[in-house]
């Protein structure tokens, strides 16, 4: 198959191009959530972003949590943002990173306010957003705007099977178009890490990997009461026969083709050394992954499931795939793209990779994805440490 | 081309997957080597259901299972060829 040359998309400011067009109304803290959702509410054509966390966090924890709000929010995805938060600096902060993008970005803060004020204000500000981006237009873009990152999740052996090679194919087949692209789950390459590292474009990729894998490694062992073996592999994976980590994880590996990535990113953190593969250091838990990603600011995300993972991403389109002819049937809900076929060798891999560009480029265009349709929008915040 | 009930990796490998709904035992089953797209057959011992491994050969105890051509574990309890190989049989050599 030729692959497609553009796709459409929404142009920014900043020249990264969305696939999406939302209005965001961006919580800082968790004590702001009333407020947003009331925003959004009131405001048709935005969406709330509520969760869990903000407040005393500190040092590193501290940091990943502006890097996630603001990542988020400078999403190409994400046409306006509102940010609303209990105090007026760390609110502050993040709506004058966001505005480098020149995207219309507000901010409002509760304190001295109360939250009925904050929510009269917030909502004007919204309705005048949510106006503004309604009259965007989706233009045709070059390929090599997508920025795309895959994590699998409920995997059996069918994903390491088929699904995951089929995106590897998709990654074998777009990464010359020049794409962004992106995996992480620090622990499920566990048992397959030396393999992993093997893949870093430089000596220095692969050392920052191991650095990255050895330090996860050693904070599994620090705080573990044994080792992992009561969520890694999960029961779900075991059901799907799935035995140990290392054959979760060159399943999970099969995801990347044979690509190599050119740098480790941190979480949530914004690739900058060009098109091509990233790892990002991430939990393996599928929300706070796909957040993580989301935040680094990937604009499309692809899912490959084997016993039917239902997750989905408010800002960043996630699309699903199997090889499991049970879960394809069963959730059919929840499939985007159906490569069972391969188990019975009907379809080969090129096939499926075929596929999954066309179901993409669908999707990237403005098709809602399954999750989408369902109205999944998972946002989960990573937390390295307890706050103060 | 027959119809293909286990999918094996690589040549390596000394398990394979079931890749349709189940396998019966005493079932002879045609096995796709996905690596040089070779095949050959293997008698189920056990009833295995989809995406389960079925042993490719007799293991001990200690022995190193391999997929994708790489280890993925350790042999706890001895295997016979053909019968389901999971978590009662095999364990991570991590952690």
């Amino acid at each position: 198959m030729e692959i497609p040359k553009s796709f459409l998309g929404y142009k920014r400011e900043n020249g990264r191009v969305g696939t999406r067009n939302h209005v965001i109304i961006l919580p800082v803290d968790d004590i702001s959530n009333a407020c947003a959702e009331a925003v959004s509410n009131n405001i048709k054509g935005t969406i709330a972003l509520p969760h869990s966390y903000g407040r005393l966090q500190f040092g590193a924890d501290l940091e990943l949590h502006f890097r996630t709000m603001i990542g988020t929010a400078k999403n190409p995805n994400v046409a306006a943002a509102i940010i609303i938060g209990i105090e007026p600096k760390w609110t502050k902060r993040i709506v004058d990173e966001v505005s480098k993008t020149g995207k219309p970005v507000e901010g409002f803060s509760i304190e001295g306010a109360g939250d009925i004020e904050t929510i009269m204000k917030a909502s004007k500000k919204a309705q005048e957003f949510s106006i503004w981006a309604s009259e965007k237009q989706r233009e045709e873009c070059p390929i090599s705007d997508l920025w795309i990152s895959v994590k699998c999740g409920e995997s059996d052996t069918t994903s390491g099977l088929a699904s995951n090679p089929t995106v590897g194919n998709l990654m074998d087949k777009l990464e010359p178009h020049g794409v962004h692209l992106c995996f992480g789950e620090t622990s499920e390459l566990t048992g397959a890490e030396s393999v992993c590292a093997k893949r870093g474009k430089t000596k220095e990729a692969q050392d920052k990997f191991m650095k990255t894998w050895n330090d996860y490694n050693d904070f599994i062992l620090k705080e573990a009461t044994d080792d992992l073996s009561e969520s890694q592999p999960t029961a779900g994976n075991i059901a799907g026969g799935l035995t140990t980590i290392e054959e979760k994880a060159f399943g999970n590996f099969q995801k990347i083709g044979s690509r190599k990535f050119i740098d480790v990113l941190t979480p949530a953190e914004e690739p900058t050394k060009g098109p091509g593969l990233y790892f990002m250091d991430t939990s393996s838990a599928a929300a706070e992954c796909v957040t993580l990603q989301a935040a680094g600011g990937f604009n499309i995300h692809l899912f490959p499931t084997g016993q039917g993972n239902i997750i989905g991403n408010p800002i960043e389109p996630v699309i699903k795939l199997t090889a499991n002819p049970l879960t394809a049937v069963k959730m059919s809900e929840h499939i985007d793209v159906d490569v069972s076929k391969i188990l019975s060798r009907e379809m080969n891999l090129d096939q499926a990779g075929d596929e999954l560009i066309k179901a993409t480029l669908k999707i990237a265009n403005g098709r809602l994805t399954c999750a989408e349709a369902l109205g999944h929008k998972e946002f989960v915040m990573t937390k390295l440490y307890r706050s103060a | 081309m027959a119809s293909t009930d286990i999918i094996i990796h690589d040549k390596k490998d000394n398990v394979g997957v079931v890749v349709i709904e189940k396998v019966a035992p005493n079932q002879t089953c045609n096995c796709w080597i996905m690596e040089g797209d070779g095949s050959t057959t293997v008698n189920a011992k056990n009833e295995v259901p989809l995406g389960h491994k079925v042993a490719l050969e007799d293991l001990n105890e200690g022995d190193t299972i391999i997929k994708y051509g790489h280890d993925i574990g350790k042999v706890v309890k001895p295997i016979k060829k053909g019968e389901h190989v999971h978590v009662h049989n095999v364990k991570t050599k991590k952690w």
